[in-house]
Order: structure tokens, then sequence, then C-alpha cells
């Protein structure tokens, strides 16, 4: 694809329709907004014309949908204006959330890869396993997360762990369901080749199944790296967490900080992307190792 | 620690592996047995986690609080059936039926409107597949603010987190009909109405229910999690948060166990009609040979 096909075909339709999102966003939080300035009017006893009432929902202190660039200015000011070590930086927030993602993520990624081997090659547990990794996942499991968290707690297990526990939980799935196909993927005639050479099964294994299994592995990482965010973040609600994206909501909402929630939500979006992004590069780039066209 | 209960459930478990085992190498003649054969091995399964976690717990005196025997929470279950009834009626039939029919067809709607226009579905599509990956449940406190504490408030989260993974799916479906056969419509002299219907919507089924599969979970868990946030004194979340916090563990067990069973029995309902509908898909005629 040539730099001009990217402009017309990306580029332009995506900056269009975000333009027109922050454009419908201005809109309504000068409408939600609206009733508290009239309210705040009459109680004063005068009456307030629209072009009054306009730069004003734009800076109120607890409005009920905070203007675009509020929200940008608050995300400004607990980052950079913060420091990072400070509990008030948006940043901190985002690493405590984070550690917890990424160990929660590996977590996942290795039990659903020794699940999936253990399927691939073991009939008995391919047919008793397979059905309840499925069912496992019409389990609510963040639902449960808060009540997870406190029982761990009460085990000992505090901080880090019983938050990773959730991610990997939510993860593995995505990473057994498509391992399983992915070293399944090999064509019989390729497992017939290893057998003439008479290559062990351990052999076939490493040097057929499993490299043909990368984009499949790849794949289900970009979504299991994602949800183990959610699981953190949710894991992060019950009462006791002090830290972390999720505890930073949910402070939010107590307080009415809706400024704050916004922020927050958009500090989630940007570690969200920024992981989707690096699983993608390290995608491509082991595709490339293996000698396929980008 | 008494060794009695751990000792049976393990020997328990060896058993029933080994039978496994041993019943997956067989081949039976008849057709209807190899189909409870098929049936047996999961179950078997199943009930062996069931008797593992009771030995476990009555073997190791793990203290109820923590974690209580599978009998002591179907005893919970069975003594308050009102309470879970109320709270299942307040959570799943009104919040995620609602949210979940209204998000997924607003979906729909969206994809067959946008359908028309290549610029607009260049510039969503990405968008969507962005959205399918943020943690769109943090959106939760902001409804239950807008909303209010009731039902409402829980449909709108589940109207988001539902509406994004169908749009995406129903867009790619209906892109799903290859050009031959488009072009045969064409030489039919079909109207764009009616491509859509005869032709480019039954090409779509299987995208769209991957996306009421994917949705069907997320639902729940969109609702339950919702709850967290503020909910009248009635609800499956609600009684999760409040059971955790008075130590009553059997109980949230018990609503647990509820959700599941309606999330599998939501999913399954959801995978059945996708079998009715889309019975010409080859994963579908797949599974039945």
């Amino acid at each position: 694809m040539d730099r001009e096909n990217f402009v017309l075909d990306r580029l332009l339709p995506v900056a269009t329709v975000v333009l027109a999102l922050v454009a419908i966003w201005y809109v309504a939080a000068v409408f939600l907004n609206a009733p508290f300035e009239r309210d705040t009017a009459a109680r004063a006893g005068t009456t307030i014309t629209f072009t009054e009432i306009l730069p004003k929902t734009m800076a109120q202190e607890r409005p009920v949908l905070p203007a675009p660039h509020q929200v940008m200015a608050e995300l400004w000011d607990t980052t950079v204006n913060k420091a990072v070590t400070s509990k008030r930086s948006l940043v901190y927030h985002a690493w405590v959330t984070l550690s917890a993602t990424l160990l929660g993520f590996a977590m996942g990624t290795v039990l659903g890869i020794l699940l999936a081997i253990g399927i691939v090659h073991n009939k008995a547990m391919d047919r008793s396993l397979m059905p309840w990794v499925i069912a496992s996942q019409t389990i609510p499991i963040l639902a449960i997360a808060p009540m997870i968290i406190v029982v761990l707690n009460a085990v000992g297990l505090s901080g880090l762990l019983p938050k990773a526990l959730i991610s990997t939980y939510l993860s593995f799935f995505p990473v057994v369901v498509g391992m399983v196909k992915g070293l399944r993927s090999p064509e019989q005639i390729q497992l017939d080749l290893m057998h003439t050479y008479n290559a062990s099964s351990a052999q076939t294994f490493w040097k057929l199944r499993w490299p043909s299994s990368m984009p499949y592995l790849f794949t289900s990482l970009k979504v299991a790296v994602a949800i183990s965010l959610v699981g953190a973040i949710v894991g992060e609600l019950p009462t006791g967490a002090v830290a972390g994206l999720g505890a930073r909501l949910l402070a939010g909402s107590y307080y009415g900080q809706t400024v704050q929630i916004w922020a927050a939500l958009f500090m989630a979006a940007a570690v969200a992307a920024l992981l989707v992004i690096i699983v993608g590069i390290a995608h491509s780039a082991v595709l490339r190792r293996m000698g396929a066209r980008a | 620690m008494s060794t009695a209960p751990l000792l049976s459930a393990v020997v328990f478990w060896l058993t029933a592996w080994a039978f496994n085992e041993w019943l997956v190498r067989q081949h039976f003649r008849s057709h209807a047995f190899q189909r409870i054969a098929r049936a047996v091995v999961p179950l078997l399964f199943g009930v062996t986690l069931l008797v593992l976690w009771e030995g476990i717990v009555r073997g190791f005196n793990v203290p109820s609080v923590l974690l209580p025997p599978p009998s002591a929470i179907w005893q919970r279950l069975v003594t308050s059936l009102p309470t879970l009834w109320a709270d299942f009626r307040q959570t799943f039939l009104k919040s995620v039926i609602t949210g979940y029919i209204l998000g997924c067809g607003l979906g729909f709607v969206v994809a067959i409107l946008i359908d028309r226009s290549p610029f607009l579905q260049k510039g969503l599509l990405p968008l969507g597949n962005f959205v399918s990956a943020l943690p769109v449940i943090g959106v939760a406190p902001i409804m239950v603010m807008w909303f209010g504490f009731d039902w409402q408030s829980k449909v709108a989260v589940v109207v988001i987190m539902t509406f994004f993974p169908m749009l995406v799916n129903t867009v790619a479906g209906l892109a799903a009909a290859s050009h031959m056969e488009r072009d045969l419509m064409r030489t039919y002299a079909a109207n764009w109405w009616q491509t859509l219907v005869k032709l480019r919507l039954p090409a779509a089924w299987p995208f769209i229910f991957n996306a009421l599969k994917i949705n069907s979970t997320l639902a729940l868990i969109g609702a339950i999690v919702a709850e967290f946030f503020g909910t009248p004194i009635v609800g499956m979340g609600f009684r999760i948060s409040t059971e955790v916090g008075r130590m009553n563990v059997d109980m949230v067990w018990a609503e647990i166990a509820v959700a599941a069973l309606a999330g599998s029995i939501f999913y399954g309902v959801v995978a059945l009609a996708e079998r009715a509908v889309t019975f010409w898909h080859p994963s579908v005629r797949g599974g039945q040979a």
C-alpha cells in the first residue's frame, strides 16, 4: 500500500469519524450540563441566556459530562505535572494496573500453551477438558473477581498476585482455544512427512507444530492482553485497593469526580492500545523471522 | 487434618481418570453408545472436580469462610431460592436481556445503515476494533451517575459493551458474500434490498452469531459488574458484594452457581439458534456427522 492510499483509505475516514465524535461530545456536554447552570441561576434569582450558559458548561467543577478539553487538561495535569511516584500521578496508577496485567498475562499465556499441548497430545484430556475450558468462560469471572480478591487477601495473598490471578483466568482461554487450533493446523501430509523422517513426537512438535501455530498464538495473544487488562482493572474495584486505574474509577464515582473518571478511562484506553500494538509488533517480527512476507 | 475424605476423593479421582482414559480408547459398535460415551467423559471430569473440591476442603479443614464445600453451597442454594430468584429477575431478566437485545439490535441496524457508505465503514471499523479491545466496563460508574441506580443504568452498560462486537462482526459478515455471487444477483437485476435479504444476510449469519455468542457472556458480566457501582438492594452483583462483606461466602458461591448456569444456558440457546439458522455452514455440518 503506497502512502496516498494510506491517507485516503485509513487516515481521512478515521479522522472524520473521530472529529464527528468529538463534535457530538461537545454538543452533548452543553446539553447535559446546562440544567445545572439553569438551576444555579434560578436559585440566585436570575435568568440566564443560552450564550451565557455555553461557556459555563465547558468549565464546571463536577460536570455530568466533562468537555473533551477538560479531560485532556486533567490527563496532562496528572501525567506530566505530577511526579511519577506521586499517588496523584496517573502514570503511577497505570503502572500498578499494568504490572498486574503483565504478570497475569504471562501466567495465562504459559498456562494456556501448556493446556493446549496437553489437549493436542492426550485424547482423554481433549475429551474431558475442552468442554470445561469453554464452560469456564460462561462463568462471569469478572463478576466474582472482587470476592476472589477478598478471599485471597484473607489467606494472606495480597498486592499484585490476586489481581494477576484474575487476569490469568481471563487470558488463558483465548490462548488455549487459539493454540489447540494452531497446533492442529499442520496438514496430514506434513505430519506424514515428519513420520517418514522417523521424527519423534518431540521433534514433530518443535519443528512442525510449534512454528505453524505462531500466527494463531499471536492472534489469541492480542485478545488475551486486552482482556487481562480488563481483569486487572476490575480486580482493583473491591474495597481495599488504593492504587491502580480501577481504584481511581471507584474513587471518582464515590466522590462524583467525573473528570477524574474520564481521565482514568482514557488512560486505560491508552494502555490497552499500547499493549495491543506491542503484541502486534512482536507478531510481525516473529513472522518475518520465520520468513513470511509481511 | 483428616485423611479419610481426602483419601477417598483422591481414589475417586484416579478411578475416574483411568475410566476416562479407557473410555476414549473404546470404539462402540452402536452410534448411540458412542454418543453416550462422548458425553460421559466431560461429565465425569466435572463430577471429579467437585469431589476433589469437597475432599480437599474437608480433608484439610479449610474454613468455610475461605472456600465452602460444594455440598454446603448446594444446601444454601436450595434454602434461599426466593432471594436468588429475585436477584436473577433484577439482573438477568431486566438488565441483561433488555441490554442485550438493544445493544445487538443497534449494532446490527447501524451496520446495515453504514453498509452503503464505504467511507463511513473505513472510518468506523478501525474504531470499532479499537473499542473492542478497551476496558469498556469502566463506563459503568458514569452510566450509574447518568441513569440512576436501578436497572436502566445496567442496560446502558450492556448496550455499550455489546454494540461494538455486533457492529464489527455484522460489517465483516456483510462483506463475506463473494464477488461471483454478487454478480449473479446483478444479472438477476436484483436491487440492493433483495441482494441484502437473499444473499448477503444469509452469508453474514455465521459472523452475526459469532458476535451474539461473544455478547451473551459480555452482557452478563457487564450487568453484574455495573451493580458494584450502585444498585437497589436486589441483584446478583449487589448480593455478591454485600455477602462478601458479611463473610457469607456460601451465599456468594450459590449466586455464582446461578450466574454460571444462566450464562451457560444463555450461550447454549444462542448456539442452538445458530445451528438452526446456519445449518448449511461447514462447521455445523461437520459437528453433526
